[in-house]
Order: C-alpha cells, then sequence, then structure tokens
C-alpha cells in the first residue's frame, strides 16, 4: 500500500519537471532572433563602414583592404589549392600537438593525481616547468628537433599539456570520496574503482581541460609557424608581412577565427553529449 | 544471518570515539543503533561494514570474523550516493557483476519492488530525495544481503516520505526476513521498525541500554505501551546532556 501511494506522490513530481523542460524550449525560439538580430547589428555596421572607407579611400587601402578583398583573396586561395595546403598543415600540427600534449597530461595527471607519492616525485618539477613562458621552448626546440614538424609538434603539445593536466588532476582530487566508499562497499578493487567512478567522476573537469588546451594549441600553431615554417597559416601572416600584402594577413586571422571557434564548437558539442546528466546551472 | 559485535573501540587520533561496544543482532532481527550525534553509531556501522578497518575488537557477520567488506552485507547511506553519469536502472546495477541483460532483469525487478517502475532510464538529477533513497535502497538489495546496514537511512528525508520509506522497510523485511541494522537518532523510527533498540550514550559512545522490543509489526504511532518507552528512552538520554534532547 505504501508502495503505490509513493508511486503516486512521485509521479506528480515528474510532469512539473516536464512542464519546465517544455516552457523552456517554447521559450528559446523567441530569444535567438531578437538577440541575434542585436548582436549582429554593431558588426554589420563595422564592416559596412570598413568596406566604404576602403572603396572611398578614406583610410589607405594598400593598409588596412576591404572585407571583400579579403574574402577575394580567400576564395583566390582556394581556386589555386594553396590554401587547402596552409589550413591542411597547420590542423595537421594542431592535431598531433593537441594529441601527444593531451595524452601526456592524462597519462602524468592520472598518476599525480591518485598517488602521493607520484605527486611529490613529479608535481615540483612540472610546476617548475610550467612557470617558464613556454615560447622560451621556441629557440631550444628549433636547435634540437630542427625546423621540421618534430619542433612544432612538440611546442603545441608543451602549450596543450599543462591545462590539461591540471586539470586532470583536479578532477581527480575532487572525486566524492563517498561515492568511492559505494564501490568499496561492493568490494571493486583500485583497477574497477578508477574505471567505474573515479574516471566519469573527474570527466567533466578533464573536458574543460582539453577546451582550454586546444585554445592555448591555436596560440602556440601560430607562434611555431611565425618562427620558420614554409607553409601554414601562421606562415601566411609572414609572407603576408613581408609582401606587403595586408589582405593575405588579415585572410589567415579570419581563416585562424573560423577553425579555432569550429574545434571549440565540436569540443563544447561532445562535452555537452558526454556530461547531460550534471545537473548544473549553465546547462540550457 | 546473525551478526555479533565484541568488544569493539574505535580511536581516532588520541580521541576514543566508542569504547567496548557488544551486541548482538539475530537472524532476521532488525536492530536499530540509537543515540545522540557524535556517541559513535555511524563509526559503529563502518566497523560492522567493513569499510573502516582500524578498530579493536571482533566483528562476527554469519559465523565469520573478518576484517573488510563482505557480499553478504548490503549497505544504505544516509545520502543516496547515486553515481550522477548513470540511470536508475545502471546505478541498480552498479555492485552487479555478470550477465548485462540478467542484471537488468534483475535491478528491474527490484525497481518495481521500490516502487520506481518506469523510471529505469531517469538520471539521479531527475529524482527526488525519497525517489533518489529508493534507488539506494534498490541498489543495496540487488546482490541479495542478508544483512542490510543503514546508515541514518532516512534523516535527509521529509516527514511523509520518511513514513512510506520505513513502510517500504518492513516490507522487504516481510518478504525476505534480512537481518537490520540501523543506525538512527530517532527514537520514533527506533520504536517502529525494530525488534532490539541498542542506546549508545556519552563520550567515547558506551552501550547505555539494550532494549526488546516483543510487539509485533507493523505498530501503530500511538501505541501506549511505545510512548511509556519514548519516555524511557528519552529520559536515559537525557542524564548526561540535559537540555540536549533529540526528541526528533
Amino acid at each position: 500500500m505504501a508502495l503505490s501511494q509513493g508511486h503516486e506522490a512521485q509521479a506528480g513530481v515528474m510532469p512539473a519537471h516536464e512542464k519546465q523542460k517544455t516552457e523552456r524550449r517554447q521559450r528559446l525560439p523567441g530569444i535567438p532572433w531578437g538577440s541575434m538580430g542585436l548582436s549582429l547589428l554593431l558588426p554589420v555596421i563595422l564592416l559596412g563602414g570598413w568596406e566604404l572607407s576602403a572603396r572611398f579611400e578614406w583610410v589607405d587601402s594598400h593598409l588596412l583592404p576591404a572585407p571583400t578583398v579579403i574574402l577575394q583573396t580567400i576564395f583566390a586561395m582556394a581556386a589555386d589549392g594553396s590554401l587547402w595546403q596552409h589550413v591542411g598543415i597547420t590542423l595537421y600540427r594542431i592535431f598531433w600537438g593537441f594529441v601527444w600534449g593531451t595524452g601526456a597530461a592524462l597519462v602524468l595527471g592520472s598518476l599525480v593525481g591518485m598517488s602521493r607519492y607520484a605527486e611529490a616525485v613529479f608535481d615540483p618539477s612540472i610546476q617548475a616547468i610550467r612557470a617558464i613562458p613556454s615560447l622560451a621552448w621556441v629557440p631550444l626546440f628549433i636547435l634540437w628537433l630542427g625546423i621540421g614538424e618534430g619542433s612544432k609538434v612538440t611546442l603545441i603539445a608543451v602549450g596543450v599539456f599543462f591545462p590539461v593536466y591540471l586539470n586532470v588532476i583536479g578532477g581527480i582530487q575532487s572525486v566524492d570520496r563517498k561515492l568511492i566508499e559505494v564501490g568499496r562497499a561492493y568490494g571493486m578493487n583500485t583497477i574497477t574503482l578508477i574505471r567505474r567512478i573515479i574516471l566519469p567522476a573527474s570527466l567533466p573537469s578533464f573536458l574543460v581541460g582539453i577546451r582550454s588546451g586546444l585554445g592555448l594549441g591555436w596560440m602556440f600553431v601560430v607562434a611555431a609557424e611565425l618562427m620558420g615554417a614554409s607553409q601554414g597559416l601562421g606562415y601566411l601572416l609572414v609572407l603576408g608581412q613581408n609582401t606587403l600584402r595586408p589582405d593575405t594577413i588579415l585572410a589567415s586571422i579570419l581563416l585562424f577565427a573560423v577553425l579555432g571557434k569550429v574545434t571549440d564548437a565540436f569540443l563544447k558539442k561532445l562535452q555537452q553529449r558526454a556530461l547531460h546528466w550534471q545537473d548544473s546551472a549553465q546547462q540550457k | 544471518m546473525s551478526v555479533i559485535i565484541e568488544q569493539v573501540s574505535r580511536t581516532f587520533g588520541n580521541q576514543t570515539a566508542v569504547r567496548n561496544v557488544s551486541f548482538e543482532a539475530e537472524d532476521g532481527e532488525i536492530v536499530g543503533l540509537l543515540g545522540t550525534s557524535g556517541c559513535g553509531k555511524s563509526t559503529i556501522l563502518r566497523a560492522i561494514s567493513g569499510l573502516d578497518e582500524g578498530y579493536d575488537g571482533k566483528v562476527n557477520v554469519n559465523g565469520k570474523t573478518s576484517r573488510g567488506v563482505s557480499e553478504d552485507l548490503g549497505i544504505i547511506f544516509q545520502e543516496p550516493r547515486l553515481m550522477p553519469w548513470l540511470t536508475v536502472l545502471d546505478n541498480v546495477c552498479f555492485g552487479l557483476s555478470g550477465d548485462k541483460k540478467e542484471k537488468r532483469e534483475k535491478a528491474k525487478a527490484l525497481l518495481e519492488k521500490v516502487g520506481l517502475g518506469g523510471f529505469e532510464s531517469y538520471y539521479p538529477k531527475q529524482l527526488s530525495g525519497g525517489m533518489a533513497q529508493r534507488t539506494a535502497i534498490a541498489r543495496a538489495l540487488v546482490t541479495g544481503p542478508d544483512t542490510l546496514l543503514l546508515d541514518e537511512p532516512f534523516s535527509a528525508l521529509d516527514a511523509f516520505t520518511k513514513l512510506q520509506l520505513q513502510d517500504l522497510l518492513l516490507q522487504i523485511w516481510e518478504t525476505d526476513h534480512p537481518t537490520m541494522i540501523i543506525v538512527t537518532h530517532d527514537i520514533d523510527e527506533a520504536l517502529s521498525l525494530c525488534d532490539r533498540i541498542i542506546i549508545l550514550k556519552g563520550q567515547p559512545g558506551v552501550v547505555d541500554k539494550n532494549i526488546k522490543l516483543t510487539k509485533t509489526k507493523p505498530r501503530r504511532k500511538g501505541d501506549p505501551e511505545l510512548a511509556k518507552l519514548k519516555e524511557d528512552i528519552l529520559r536515559s538520554l537525557n542524564t548526561t546532556h540535559s537540555g540536549d534532547e533529540k526528541g526528533a
């Protein structure tokens, strides 16, 4: 009898929850159009002003080419195929730098997060290395690894490493002891505890880490390509400077912005998918 | 089956939490560990569960003296402690190993039993406090333990949900007759559920009284005999800590 009572009482709770959800869904379509129009207003005015002032020669168009000229430059590069080469090699570098940096951070971060001994052994040294501005490594990596892909990928990996490392440790160390106790009560061994409780519980923090890691990765790919590359978006920046072509520089900047946004959106999507269970305030 | 606790003491640093606690829970008996906060009720339960192995004395579960967790025990904590990334069904399956389909069948049957049929695919964040605790009860039952340890299982719930879950617990007891040890600071809860009430008192906590209740369950709330017993218990708890009344 108590069973059915309890069931009814809780059945009443659920519709309220559902209702909230649908309310939100109804409200959402209204907001984007209104706020999106508002958000687009300033960029459209700026771009329009920029285009006009370049067209009517109010500014020196040799220094500040019109937006349409920049787009034309990009289309021209796309037509002769060089665009794909530059974008491809940049993506290749950031991909491998990201993979190595994340991999190393995951292994070391997990060790340091799980074991006090590993923390005592590794963490002070890693923190000391973290204090070095990562760009200071560039000359050394070029000396050691040459100006080929190795030095660039290594530099990017160093950039990606630290935010991921810190977040992995933070995530593992903040796993609720009470949840681990549930696993222990079922007689789980350490490996099973890690796999079934610690890893999933520290996933949110890890995903935040790889997103900020990727952001730093984009910063470091520019640095790596500025210093000694013959291809890549960063190389386009140098090329534009040396050949007095601001349209090439701005095209490269625009491409960086687009690619950075697209890759981050991809990770954000992944984050939302993986963490749909989280009971957090910012969830929409 | 039976649980026998012999001369269990536990010291944290140089502070003794409980001293020389001994009692016995017979097969199928519901034993309540009752006391004011800080008298070491939960410490005793953690020693029995095997989650805490740093105690002195002996804990004997089903004729075996062991230190460490045992499959014969199911534990229900004060908080539901559900894994937020698992659905209700997967949370119930959490402690099981073996064939996936079999596990799910078992878990489904138990969810039905605790009144959560149809909520299998919900996530913990979508559950009310009572539903979450029902899930935790199902999770503790799924391995088929013959002894249940409950650490203030309903103290975080509102009064109505609390009564419903106490009824649920009695129903489970009526079908399977597991031995239960319930830590509680709620005298009414102890009086309506337990066959034996162990009163812990003082700091360090020692056994003050061991009361056997023979009245059949389910018991009426307003029973005069129980009201008298409640008064006795309140009086004995009040002797050392006057004004520290826990009549809730």
